[in-house]
């Protein structure tokens, strides 16, 4: 695969590319094996049968999901999601329009669930669900990063995310699964982690790591493990214990807990905050997955529960764990309650790192010199899953703002790439919803474009030297796609990576 | 001839009613598990009620996508507001004051209907990717809406139809009371489509009326971390621990 990945080149001005039809049709992550298909509960493979297995899971999933039910029906194909998503703009591919995308499915869902397509498939655009349609799904449903660019502009609101969950939750029950997505998964349950990293080599890395960080400032700062009755229970992507440049990150934040004087831990238990059952669109997934950090936080009867840099996993931390596993406030059931009383409910119930810090910055209780970054002009990356699907801080928008002033609280020089690239409109990295795998590179290096033309822009003409973001696939994705589009990947890195940075330790308040 | 349009309009309007009634019923009892605001989102009911309204009277979404398309669509659907409100005449017996005040705005409403029409037809051929997208059933939609359009204006402006005896035609649909059609081919022209418009709707993407009431990510309010959000099915769950 790796031979034939091209970055398409940039365009001066920002059009949307030629039609190219067919263009990504042979663009296909690998099948899971039938061992790591049942390991979750699927069907092991496409066995005879498997077109009635679909079309039941589609019934079911019109009946589960109003929102699946309601953007098949309300598309009136007007064309404005048209140019919104970064496959497209990248491949020129048509079927990674969003609306294309979406009829891929609704198509099938015309011809069997609603009576125009029973009697007039011609008409409507109604096709039978054969093995060439389903072939196409697995193509283009693993196309999509669920970034969500494309609701924002939608009329309806139609999100595209919702019916690519569905198109691979509809797969997995009739027994394709995509490899990467559904062998992590995997991997979480047996393990406790998507990188698959056993409790005592944690143990041993974050002892390496107290080493590192005394080594370079003299200073005892703890990464703790499984430490019953600390205050704060950290919840981080695995990227972090390991991978560069995450393990800055990391870094960072145990350094911000050690100035703050808050007791903290991490769990063996729970030691990733990603959450792949989204990808997947899967609620008995997502929901197995979350409890997980609820079983922690029970065990070590932490306080509070705090979340690392990762943008999918704030999604779901945000946005659902409250549903999921009662880890959140207002609820009223017992289940909720247990949890809910544990916690200290002064604070935000899930709470983002960068909530922590940005909180502990305005109340001068971090000492930072910002001159520490001054070998850095810094732009920010807005995380598809942080900007369009969660929030930061008491009001809407919390999640833009909050990041960029932790950023210029630690940081002299500060660039914004250009607007309709930032924000609610932020650009995917091109790597998110389990496509960060070798052999969608292609794919991911072709997605990146919009936000590589961006990035290019304010690095000729502003000097940026570094985008920081606070996700793990992004941080990822960036530092292999980067050198593709003439940059070097060590120019991607995390918000709490410049933190670290510009923090000083064991110095009077 | 009065029959059978009587029989189509009454048809017609069953249909529609039960149709998208069905529909509404369907949506409001599919439960929506997730929070999936779109964000930012509003953190107040009335916050979600305020962005709503943007949303279906402004277009605000479509208006930060593409020009052309707000432009022409709002320009249709805010046109074809106007010319329903001017047909209220037909309903009502007398017309009150403001209906009447209407009247005029009520026919250029009607040029600038299909104004908008014709150019989002026009972007169905000249946008490749619209192109790309558009089925048959995209331009039977438009061609209908064009020509009931057309020949309303028709009535309007070229060949006046006697609208004293399709008011009396019409009130006595309302009252059982039949009364004859007038024998104007646009007439039949303009009734028959609207009766077809109508038995289409609830089988077409004319859903996309109600179903943007029922959107999860616009209709949601932004609060996941301060209230429990649980659909029946996701609730049982809880209990199976």
């Amino acid at each position: 695969m790796a031979a034939d990945v091209k970055a398409p080149p940039l365009r001066p001005f920002a059009e949307p590319p030629a039609l190219v039809p067919g263009a990504m049709q042979a663009s296909k992550p690998y099948v899971a094996s039938a061992k790591m298909q049942e390991a979750i509960g699927f069907p092991g493979e496409l066995t005879e049968g498997w077109e009635g297995r679909a079309l039941d899971k589609m019934g079911e999933l019109l009946g589960k999901y109003r929102s699946l039910r309601v953007y098949l029906d309300s598309c009136v194909h007007c064309g404005a999601c048209t140019d919104k998503c970064h496959y497209f703009l990248g491949t020129g591919d048509p079927l990674n329009m969003p609306v294309a995308r979406q009829d891929l499915m609704r198509s099938v869902y015309r011809r069997h669930f609603t009576l125009a397509g029973k009697l007039f498939p011609k008409l409507v655009g109604a096709r039978d669900l054969t093995k060439d349609v389903l072939d196409q799904w697995y193509s283009y449903y693993n196309q999509c990063s669920e970034c969500r660019r494309c609701s924002v502009f939608c009329p309806y609101g139609i999100d595209t995310a919702e019916i690519t969950m569905a198109g691979k939750e509809i797969m997995d029950a009739a027994g394709l699964g995509q490899k990467y997505s559904n062998e992590i998964i995997g991997k979480v349950h047996r393990i406790g982690n998507n990188l698959g990293l056993p409790g005592p080599a944690l143990a041993d890395t974050l002892e390496g790591l107290e080493e590192d960080v005394k080594e370079e400032t003299g200073v005892d700062v703890r990464f703790p493990l499984d430490q019953k009755g600390a205050e704060v229970l950290l919840v981080t992507p695995s990227a972090d214990f390991f991978a560069e440049p995450h393990v800055d990150s990391l870094i960072g934040y145990a350094k911000v807990f050690h100035a703050a004087g808050v007791s903290w831990t991490l769990s063996s238990h729970a030691s990733e905050a990603g959450n792949f059952g989204l990808f997947i669109g899967s609620y008995d997934q997502l929901r197995t997955i979350a409890m997980r950090i609820r079983e922690a936080a029970l065990e070590l009867g932490v306080k509070r529960i705090v979340v690392g840099e990762c943008g999918h996993a704030w999604r779901v931390a945000y946005s659902m764990w409250n549903t999921l596993a009662g880890i959140g406030a207002g609820g009223e059931d017992d289940f909720a309650r247990k949890l809910q009383s544990q916690l200290d409910s002064r604070y935000k119930q899930p709470m983002h790192i960068c909530e922590f810090t940005h909180d502990l910055i305005g109340r001068g209780a971090l000492r930072l010199d910002r001159e520490a970054n001054d070998h850095r002009v810094v732009t920010f990356h807005d995380s598809c899953n942080v900007a369009r699907a969660s929030r930061m801080g008491d009001t809407p928008g919390g999640q833009f703002e909050i990041p960029r002033a932790i950023i210029r609280a630690v940081a002299n020089h500060y660039v914004e790439m250009a607007p309709g690239t930032t924000h609610d409109a932020t650009y995917c990295c091109g790597g998110g919803g389990g496509l960060l795998t070798d052999e969608l590179l292609d794919l991911r290096v072709k997605g990146a474009l919009p936000r590589m033309e961006a990035l290019r822009q304010v690095a000729d003409g502003r000097g940026v030297n570094f985008m920081a973001t606070i996700c793990a696939i992004c941080k990822a994705q960036f530092t292999k796609v980067l050198p593709y589009y003439g940059f070097k990947m060590g120019m991607v890195g995390g918000v709490h990576q410049l933190v670290s940075t510009a923090i000083r330790l064991g110095e009077p308040r | 001839m009065t029959a059978l349009y009587a029989v189509l309009l009454y048809a017609a309007t069953a249909v529609l009613v039960a149709g998208v009634g069905y529909r509404v019923w369907l949506y409001a009892r599919t439960p929506a598990p997730l929070k999936i605001p779109t964000t930012p989102a509003p953190v107040t009911r009335g916050g979600v009620a305020l962005r709503m309204l943007r949303e279906v009277t402004l277009f605000e979404s479509l208006f930060r996508s593409n020009l052309w398309t707000w432009a022409f669509g709002w320009l249709f659907h805010a046109g074809l507001a106007l010319v329903l409100l001017r047909h209220l005449r037909y309903f009502v017996e007398p017309v009150p004051a403001w209906l009447a005040f209407v009247q005029p705005f009520g026919m250029w409403a009607g040029v600038a209907m299909a104004a908008g029409l014709a150019g989002l037809w026009a972007r169905r051929f000249l946008v490749p990717r619209v192109r790309y997208i558009s089925t048959p059933s995209d331009h039977l939609m438009i061609a209908l809406l064009v020509v009931i359009a057309l020949s309303g204006l028709a009535m309007t402006f070229v060949a006046h139809a006697d609208i004293v005896k399709v008011k009396a035609f019409i009130l006595g649909l309302l009252w059982f009371d039949w009364q004859p059609l007038p024998g104007d081919v646009l007439v039949a022209v303009h009734l028959a489509l609207v009766a077809v418009l109508m038995l289409i709707f609830p089988f077409s993407k004319l859903l996309h009326a109600p179903g943007v009431f029922f959107s999860p990510t616009r209709n949601q309010v932004d609060d996941p971390r301060e209230r429990r959000h649980l659909a029946p099915w996701a609730a049982r769950l809880d209990g199976d621990r």
